[in-house]
C-alpha cells in the first residue's frame, strides 16, 4: 500500500446508509459505523483488520452487516452514532467515554519504528533522541496530542520533532501511514507510532522496518503510551453490549487471530504487563 | 480587569474637541413624530438631517461627532462650524468605494454594512419611542439545521440569504407580499466535507458587487452567482477540504477583488489570504501567514511599527524547524477596508496544529492583524495580538474603522475586540497600538506593554498537559469569538456582543481519531464572575470605557446592529431577539423566535419605504453545537470543553433555521 497506489477520491459518505428494508426481512442489521480510507482499520473495500472482526461478529449475531462511513475525524461520534446512524464502533480506547465500551479485546501500545540498521531505541530516555530527527503523530492545537509527542516536549526534545497529522492528505489511501513513508525514506530517523498502523505497515514499506515497543509504559504524572481497545456501543445499549462482550470472550482465538495476520503488536494480558 | 491597564492615563483632551462620551451621558428624548414626518416628506436626503436632530436633542457635542460622518450639507447642520471631530468617514460608503449618495441607501450589501464595519444603518423609522411596537413582519424556512451565522443581504429589493452546510443561497423577492422566493442555488458542496474537515458547518454570509452574489462553501469553493438569476458567473476552487481546509467566512469584495480565506487551523493547514478577480474568477494573488516574507506577501513596502519585529522571515524564523508549514494561522473572520489608503485590514487565526510547547517562538505570523495593499496584497504592516498562543486566542475579529480624537487630534484608528479579552486601539496607518483595554475578565495576561507592543503573558495560566490549571479567563472562546461588533456614530458607542466564560484543564483525557488513541487536558468551561455567560456592552472608544452591560445568561453569540434611531438589536442563544436603547442599554423590545440565536442582524428599507430588521435564528456555532450536533450533556469534553458550560442550552433551545423579519405596524 504504497502511496504511489491509485489515489483514493473522496469516498461518498453513507453509501450503505441506514438502511434497514436493505436486510432481509427478519434478518438483523449490524450497523457499523468506521472510516472508509484508514488502514489496517478499516476501509470500503473491507481490507482492515477491524473490517475482519466486524465480518466475525455479523456471523457470530447472525446479522447482516452494514457499514455507515465516515472519515473518522473530530465529529465522527457526532454525527455516526450520536445521529443514530450505527450501532457499533468496532475499536475504541477503552476509556473513551464518548461511548459505552465494551470489555477491552486487546491492548497496543506505542512503538518506535527504525529502518534496519537504524538507531535502535526502546525508551524515551535515550540520549540519541536528541540527536536524531523523530517522526511524530498530531492532532490538534487544543492540548491534544499523542502521548509521545507530549513525552518528547517533556523532554524538551522539540526541535527535531517532525509531525505528521493524523488528518493527513485525505485524497490519498491511508492517510496516517505517511510517517511510516517518512522512516522507509530516510526523511527521519525514528518514528513513535501507534502500534497496529506500524505493525502493519512496517512489513509493507519495501525496506525492512523494526518496531519496538516504547518504555516506560507510563510517564508521570499520567501520561500512557498503552491502550486498551474495545468496541463502542450507544450509551444506554447494554443488550447490544453484554452481546459483544459475550463475543468477545468467547471468540478472543479467533479475534487474536486477525490481529495477528495484520501485525497488530499487544501488550500486557498474561505478559506480566511488560512490553515485550 | 482594571490592573491590566498599563497604558499611560490618556491626557486631557483640549477644548473644542468632545468624546463621544458626552453624547450618551445625556438622556434624549425619543424622536418626534414631527421630525418622522418631516423625513418622510423630505425623501432619502432629510435621514441624516433627522440623524442630527435627534444628536442634537441629545447634546450638541454629538454633532461634531457626525460631522465627519455627514458629508453632506443639509438644511438643519448649520450649527456644525468644523468636523472638529470625523468619526467613521466611511460609514456612508456602498460597496465600491464610492461615496453614497446619502448618509444610507437602505441597502445591506456585506455582511458589515460597509468597508468601516460598522454594522450601523443611518434608518431612523425604528426608534427608541416606537421599537416597542415592533411586530413580525414575515418568515422564511432555511431548511437546514445547523448554525445560522449568516447576515442576510438587501440589494435592489431582494434578499439573499445563505444557509450553512450544504450552503444554498435563497433569492427572496421583498416587492411581493411575504417576500416569496426568486430562486435558490444548491451548490452541493462534498458531503464529506462535514466527515473530513470540520468540526463545524456554518457560512457567515455572501456578498453583493457588480451584479454578483458570491460565497463560499465549505468544501472550498468560491461562487459568483448571478444576482436576478442565480445562475452561476464562475466557480473556483481555492483550497482543499482533504487537507483540511474549509472556508465559513463572507467573502469581502474590494474593487474587482473577492477576498476569501481558510479554516481548519487544527487540522494542520496553513492559513492564507487569496484574492480572486471578481470578474473571472481567477485567482489573482495569494498572502500566506507563515513562511517566507516572498510567501507572506512581505516587501519593500512593509514598514513594521515595532522595532522586535523588523527582521526578514519571522514567518520561519520563530518556528522550530519546519512547523510553520502547518502552522494554522487561517482567516475565518472579518475584513475591512479603507479607501483613502488602499488597504485592507484583518486578523488571522491561531497557530496549530502543534501544542505551544512544541512551538517555541512567536510564532508569527499567528494571532496577528494584517495591513495590505487590495491590489497587491503586500502587508503595510503587522500586529501580533497573542504571540506564541497558548490558548487558541485567534485573532480573526472584526476591525471597525473610525477616525478618533486622541491626544488632542484625530487619528485613524481600526478597533479590533480581540478573543484575548483587549479591545485595540490600533492607529491603521501605521500599526501603532495606541491603547488596549481590557473589555473582558482576564487572567491570562497582564496587559500589553506600550513600548514593545507585546502582551504581557502571565506564565502560570500556561496550560501543559497532565498539570492542573484552574481559572484560564478568558476561555479558548476568548472574550468575544467571531460575533461582530457595531458602531453608532450617533452615539460615539461600539457595542460588543461577547462572552464571560473560564476554563479549567484538569485531568488527561484519551480519545482517539483515525484510530490512534492520544490525549488531551480535559478543558471544563464555566461561567466568569457573576455567574452570567454573556455580555452585550456598550464602549466608548474615545474615552476608554463601557457605558453599560447587558447581562445575558448564555454567551451572546449574535453579531448586532445599531441604528441611527438609537436602536440596537441583538440575538441571545434562547432565541430572544433584544432592541436595546443605543444611549442606556435599556430593553425596548423582544420577541422570541423559535430557536437560539447566533446571526448577525441587519436593518434595511424596504420597496414600501419602511425600515425593516432581519435576522437569523438558528442555534449552533461551537457555543450551541451542544444543540445543533445533538451531543450528550454528560460528557463535559464536548465541544471542547464548551459543552460543560453550555449543559442546560438544551432545555432552552431547539434547532431549527428560519428568517424573522420584523417592522411597525
Amino acid at each position: 500500500m504504497k502511496s504511489r497506489a491509485a489515489l483514493l477520491l473522496l469516498v461518498p459518505l453513507l453509501t450503505q446508509s441506514a438502511s434497514p428494508s436493505v436486510a432481509a426481512a427478519g434478518q438483523r442489521e449490524l450497523k457499523v459505523c468506521a472510516d472508509p480510507n484508514n488502514l489496517p482499520f478499516s476501509n470500503a473495500k473491507g481490507e482492515g483488520f477491524e473490517n475482519k472482526i466486524a465480518e466475525l461478529l455479523a456471523s457470530d449475531l447472525h446479522a447482516k452487516l452494514t457499514y455507515v462511513w465516515w472519515a473518522q475525524h473530530r465529529g465522527f461520534v457526532r454525527n455516526t452514532m450520536s445521529a443514530g446512524l450505527c450501532d457499533v464502533f468496532i475499536g475504541v480506547p477503552s476509556s473513551f467515554e464518548r461511548t459505552r465500551p465494551t470489555i477491552p479485546y486487546y491492548r497496543s501500545t506505542y512503538v518506535f519504528v527504525t529502518r534496519k540498521g537504524g538507531p535502535r531505541v526502546s525508551t524515551f530516555d535515550d540520549p540519541i533522541l536528541r540527536k536524531v530527527t523523530i517522526g511524530v503523530q498530531i492532532v490538534g492545537d487544543d492540548g491534544a496530542e499523542t502521548p509521545p509527542a507530549h513525552a518528547l516536549t517533556n523532554r524538551g526534545i522539540v526541535k527535531n520533532q517532525r509531525g505528521f497529522t493524523l488528518y493527513g492528505d485525505y485524497s490519498k489511501p491511508n492517510p496516517p501511514a505517511r510517517i511510516m513513508e517518512a522512516v522507509a525514506r530516510g526523511d527521519v530517523d525514528v518514528a513513535v507510532v501507534w502500534g497496529p498502523l506500524a505493525g502493519y505497515f512496517a512489513t509493507r514499506e519495501g525496506v525492512p522496518l523494526r518496531i519496538k515497543p516504547v518504555s516506560p509504559q507510563i510517564d508521570l504524572p499520567y501520561l500512557p503510551f498503552v491502550f486498551d481497545i474495545s468496541m463502542g456501543v450507544r450509551k444506554g445499549e447494554d443488550a447490544l453490549r453484554e452481546e459483544l462482550n459475550s463475543f468477545i470472550t468467547r471468540r478472543a482465538p479467533e479475534i487474536g487471530k486477525i490481529l495477528d495476520a495484520y501485525g497488530v503488536p499487544r501488550v500486557g494480558y498474561g505478559q506480566g504487563g511488560t512490553a515485550s | 480587569m482594571e490592573s491590566a491597564r498599563v497604558f499611560p492615563a490618556r491626557e486631557k483632551l483640549r477644548a473644542g474637541i468632545i468624546p463621544a462620551s458626552v453624547c450618551v451621558s445625556k438622556p434624549a428624548p425619543p424622536v418626534s413624530i414631527r421630525k418622522t414626518e418631516w423625513r418622510e416628506m423630505s425623501g432619502r436626503s432629510a435621514i441624516l438631517t433627522s440623524m442630527l436632530f435627534d444628536a442634537a436633542a441629545a447634546s450638541t457635542a454629538c454633532l461634531l461627532a457626525l460631522a465627519g460622518c455627514a458629508r453632506e450639507k443639509t438644511p438643519d447642520d448649520a450649527s456644525v462650524k468644523q468636523p472638529a471631530v470625523a468619526i467613521t468617514p466611511m460609514a456612508g460608503r456602498s460597496n465600491g468605494g464610492a461615496p453614497a449618495e446619502a448618509a444610507d441607501d437602505g441597502q445591506w450589501t456585506m455582511a458589515a454594512k460597509n468597508y468601516a464595519s460598522t454594522r450601523f444603518s443611518a434608518l431612523n423609522q425604528i426608534n427608541t419611542g416606537n421599537a416597542a411596537n415592533l411586530k413580525l413582519a414575515w418568515t422564511f424556512s432555511l431548511d437546514a439545521n445547523r448554525g445560522q451565522e449568516a447576515a442576510p443581504i438587501v440589494v435592489n429589493n431582494t434578499m439573499y440569504v445563505i444557509t450553512p452546510f450544504p450552503n444554498v443561497v435563497y433569492a427572496l423577492d421583498l416587492t411581493k407580499p411575504g417576500a416569496p422566493m426568486k430562486w435558490s442555488y444548491k451548490p452541493k458542496p462534498a458531503l464529506s466535507s462535514q466527515g473530513v474537515a470540520c468540526c463545524d458547518v456554518v457560512n457567515r454570509g455572501v456578498s453583493y458587487a457588480d451584479g454578483k452574489i458570491v460565497f463560499n462553501t465549505l468544501d472550498d469553493h468560491t461562487i459568483a452567482i448571478d444576482a436576478n438569476t442565480g445562475k452561476e458567473i464562475w466557480n473556483t476552487k481555492v483550497g482543499d477540504i482533504n487537507q483540511g481546509e474549509s472556508l465559513t467566512m463572507s467573502p469581502l469584495i474590494v474593487k474587482n477583488k473577492v477576498l476569501v480565506g481558510n479554516s481548519g487551523g487544527e487540522f494542520g493547514i496553513r492559513g492564507w489570504l487569496t484574492a480572486l478577480d471578481l470578474g473571472s474568477g481567477k485567482i489573482a494573488w495569494r498572502a500566506y501567514h507563515t513562511g517566507p516574507d516572498k510567501d507572506v506577501l512581505i516587501g519593500p513596502k512593509f514598514k513594521e511599527f515595532y522595532a522586535q519585529d523588523r527582521q526578514p522571515d519571522l514567518g520561519v524564523k520563530t518556528w522550530p524547524g519546519e512547523t510553520w508549514k502547518i502552522g494554522g494561522a487561517g482567516m475565518w473572520g472579518w475584513i475591512s477596508y479603507d479607501p483613502d489608503l488602499n488597504l485592507i485590514y484583518y486578523g488571522t487565526a491561531n497557530p496549530g496544529p502543534w501544542n505551544p510547547d512544541q512551538r517555541p517562538g512567536d510564532n508569527k505570523w499567528s494571532s496577528t492583524i494584517f495591513a495590505r495593499d487590495v491590489d497587491t496584497g503586500e502587508a503595510a504592516w503587522a500586529y501580533q495580538m497573542s504571540p506564541h498562543d497558548l490558548h487558541d486566542y485567534d485573532g480573526v475579529n472584526e476591525n471597525i474603522l473610525l477616525d478618533l480624537p486622541i491626544g488632542g487630534r484625530t487619528r485613524k484608528v481600526l478597533l479590533h475586540p480581540d478573543r484575548n479579552g483587549y479591545l485595540y486601539t490600533i492607529d491603521r496607518t501605521n500599526g501603532e497600538v495606541i491603547s488596549a483595554d481590557p473589555f473582558g475578565y482576564i487572567t491570562t495576561s497582564s496587559g500589553v506593554d506600550p513600548k514593545t507592543g507585546r502582551m504581557k503573558v502571565v506564565e502560570e495560566k500556561d496550560p501543559h498537559v497532565g498539570e492542573v490549571v484552574r481559572d484560564i479567563c478568558p476561555a479558548s472562546p476568548g472574550a468575544k469569538d467571531w460575533q461582530p461588533s457595531a458602531f453608532s456614530p450617533v452615539t460615539g458607542l461600539i457595542y460588543i456582543p461577547h462572552q464571560n466564560l473560564c476554563q479549567s484543564s484538569e485531568s488527561v483525557e484519551a480519545n482517539y481519531i483515525a484510530g490512534t488513541p492520544f490525549v488531551g487536558m480535559n478543558v471544563k468551561m464555566y461561567p466568569g464572575p457573576g455567574g452570567n455567560r454573556g455580555f452585550y456592552d456598550a464602549w466608548d472608544p474615545v474615552a476608554r470605557r463601557k457605558v453599560f452591560s447587558i447581562k445575558e445568561n448564555f454567551p451572546v453569540w449574535s453579531g448586532t446592529v445599531v441604528t441611527a434611531g438609537n436602536v440596537a438589536f441583538y440575538g441571545t442563544m434562547e432565541g430572544w431577539f433584544k432592541a436595546v436603547d443605543a444611549r442606556n442599554g435599556q430593553l425596548l423590545w423582544q420577541f422570541k423566535t423559535g430557536s437560539g440565536i447566533i446571526g448577525q442582524p441587519i436593518v434595511y428599507r424596504g420597496p414600501d419605504g419602511k425600515e425593516y430588521v432581519a435576522v437569523l435564528s438558528g442555534v449552533g456555532g461551537w457555543a450551541g453545537a451542544i444543540v445543533a450536533g445533538a451531543l450528550d450533556p454528560r460528557d463535559s469534553g464536548i465541544a471542547l470543553g464548551f459543552g460543560n458550560a453550555m449543559r442546560d442550552l438544551p432545555a432552552a433551545t431547539n434547532r431549527g433555521g428560519m428568517l424573522y423579519v420584523f417592522a411597525l405596524p
